[in-house]
């Protein structure tokens, strides 16, 4: 994992140090300016050079200087806007897990029926409508039409509810449709046999039995959707004007501010491989045979 | 009563006709596995319905446009912005006077293009790769494996936007992108079904006919995986799509004055509070793509995978 990590990030360095022109590449500075800037950044050493100490730099958590908002360091800067989108981010997934599993859970028990038919469609749609086409939609609807939330900016928790929305219709058509398709097999092994047979009450069975193991395999989803909320936060922040991190990121692309998308870039994956570590984590956590198999090996 | 207790003569019995054959004979017409398939989609009205829409797209971008529009998607005229929908201009026009109906159609052109080009990377190297690094096995897959695993390492859309900066945006750029990362899935479904298949007894029977790796490979056990390979290339192609679409919204990816659905929706978004139909006609043509994708995708795993339906 670590190696992983440590080869994506010397590509994208490299990558970034193939990029055509520089930074400043003003014709208004001077040769001398121009020469002062590249010692300031550290960009007049060998490429090797500043491979090195940029590796060391990162594995101190320090990405280095932004090259167009005034060398602030990008660390900060990322951190700065860190809590917005973990805040948009969170509740879309919350609100997503909670609507997703009802709506899951009516359409396994309510198999065959209208609400099962209703609650495909709604999956179906929700999977095929992208957060692109759903922020201008609700910002139209619920923003203008009727006016119940403001539509743009960040300024206080009003303003964080249609983001999220946005973000979360893709969460809950996810998790709904994981959930009936699940709870369907597991409804029909033996031992769900066995509890009602042994006379449980159907809440019992569906609480205890049912749903704890059809939400295993829930787990699998987990890194799916940390890639969706990251390219997702960079539409719907823009869409809304939200100021996080993927607004930040595209308006870095829009400037070519190199080492912010570099920095950015790094943070995302690390936020990734994290995600996939967590997740082999609580598969050892929650489904006992998963350890006992890995220990054999 | 009496009929329990009648006895039972010889006279009442007649000899049946004995067609020794008769065992061998197949009752119905043989059914492959393709037209099983095949039956199976054919009661799935949703399936169907989503493959009729998503050639009627492609006839309408690919031919039924460009043979009858009077209009280009380019041609800009100040005098006629803003018209909403027309007899004339069946869309209405942007903020230039440009026909939206062709450039609709245009930027369908393009996302139709990248459906197609993702299918044919995951096809000829997506099953490629996975084959010789499942076939192989040992170090040659192990070192495959990891090569995936970093590939997979950044998501895709990250991957897309570092090449947009590398390279010009736009459409060519967008291609190497999605040839960069768009395949590795596939790999990995391929790769898990040829550790599967290459041991079991018919690879070992076409290895003792003295079949090569090759012959074994190709004849054997991809035939054995197409169902699988279908499968996934239908989740593949509403993927791709999504993501072009993702980045010409963001500015990223087909630049003006060429159009896509996704920077169309993006200049509609704009337009949104005083002409929302700008908004309108690109985001229902992209929906209804990516919803009859999705829908043929799902029908098309119930129908060559039963064992998966739920």
């Amino acid at each position: 994992m670590l190696v992983a990590l440590f080869i994506i990030i010397s590509v994208t360095f490299f990558i970034s140090k193939l990029l055509p022109g520089t930074p400043f590449a003003d014709d208004k500075l001077t040769p001398h300016i121009r020469q002062q800037l590249f010692e300031k950044y550290g960009l007049d050493e060998p490429v090797t050079v500043q491979y090195v100490k940029y590796m060391a730099n990162v594995a101190q958590g320090d990405l280095g200087n932004s090259f167009y908002f005034e060398s602030r360091p990008v660390t900060q800067m990322i951190l700065q806007r860190l809590p917005v989108s973990m805040f948009i981010g969170i509740q879309a997934v919350v609100f997503g897990l909670v609507v997703g599993m009802v709506l899951g859970i009516v359409a396994a028990l309510r198999h065959n029926t209208v609400w099962d038919t209703l609650a495909v469609v709604i999956a179906i749609i929700g999977v095929s409508v992208p957060t692109f086409v759903l922020g201008p939609l609700l910002q139209y609807w619920l923003g203008l039409k009727l006016g119940l939330f403001p539509i743009a900016f960040f300024e206080s928790y009003k303003y964080s509810v249609l983001p999220s929305l946005a973000l979360s219709v893709f969460v809950v058509s996810t998790v709904a449709r994981f959930i009936r398709t699940e709870m369907l097999e597991v409804m029909g092994q033996d031992y769900v046999t066995l509890a009602k047979a042994k006379g449980l009450s159907g809440l019992a069975v569906i609480l205890r039995h049912v749903l704890r193991n059809a939400l295993i395999p829930l787990v699998t989803v987990m890194a799916p959707l940390t890639i969706y909320l990251i390219t997702g936060s960079l539409v719907v922040e823009q869409i809304f004007a939200v100021p996080g991190i993927g607004e930040q990121f595209v308006q870095s692309v829009v400037v070519n501010d190199y080492s912010m998308i570099l920095g950015t870039t790094v943070f995302f994956s690390v936020l990734f491989i994290f995600a996939l570590l967590i997740q082999d984590i609580l598969y050892g956590i929650i489904d006992p045979r998963i350890r006992i198999a890995g220990a054999k090996e | 009563m009496d009929t329990r207790h009648r006895e039972l003569e010889p006279g009442l019995f007649e000899a049946a006709e004995v067609d020794r054959d008769e065992g061998e004979r197949i009752a119905g017409p043989r059914v492959g596995f393709w037209k099983d398939s095949w039956i199976r989609l054919k009661k799935n009205r949703g399936a169907l319905i989503s493959l009729a829409v998503v050639l009627f797209l492609f006839a309408m971008a690919f031919v039924i446009d460009p043979l009858l529009s009077p209009h280009s998607p380019y041609s800009q005229d100040l005098t006629r912005r803003y018209l909403g929908p027309t007899a004339d201009y069946w869309f209405g026009t942007d903020e230039f006077g440009r026909d939206m109906w062709t450039r609709v159609w245009a930027g369908t052109r393009v996302s139709l293009y990248i459906g197609l080009l993702a299918a044919l990377l995951d096809i000829f190297v997506g099953v490629v790769y996975g084959a010789i690094s499942g076939f192989l096995g040992g170090r040659t897959d192990e070192v495959m494996q990891r090569g995936i695993e970093i590939l997979n390492g950044i998501p895709y859309l990250i991957v897309a936007i570092l090449a947009m900066i590398v390279f010009q945006p736009g459409i060519i750029t967008i291609s190497i992108a999605l040839g960069l990362t768009g395949w590795t899935f596939m790999a990995r479904i391929v790769r898990g079904r040829m550790l599967q298949l290459k041991n079991q007894e018919f690879a070992l029977a076409s290895r003792a006919l003295g079949a090569s790796g090759f012959r074994l490979v190709w004849k054997h056990l991809i035939p054995n995986s197409l169902g699988l390979i279908v499968i996934n290339l239908m989740f593949t192609i509403p993927a791709a799509i999504f993501a072009e679409a993702f980045l010409s919204f963001i500015g990223l990816g087909i630049q003006v004055p060429e159009a896509s659905l996704g920077s169309l929706i993006s200049d509609g978004a704009g337009e949104l509070r005083f002409h929302p139909y700008l908004l309108w006609f690109p985001s229902i043509i992209f929906c209804l793509l990516m919803i009859c994708f999705n829908l043929l995708g799902d029908g098309l795993r119930d129908a060559l995978d039963p064992k998966m339906r739920k």
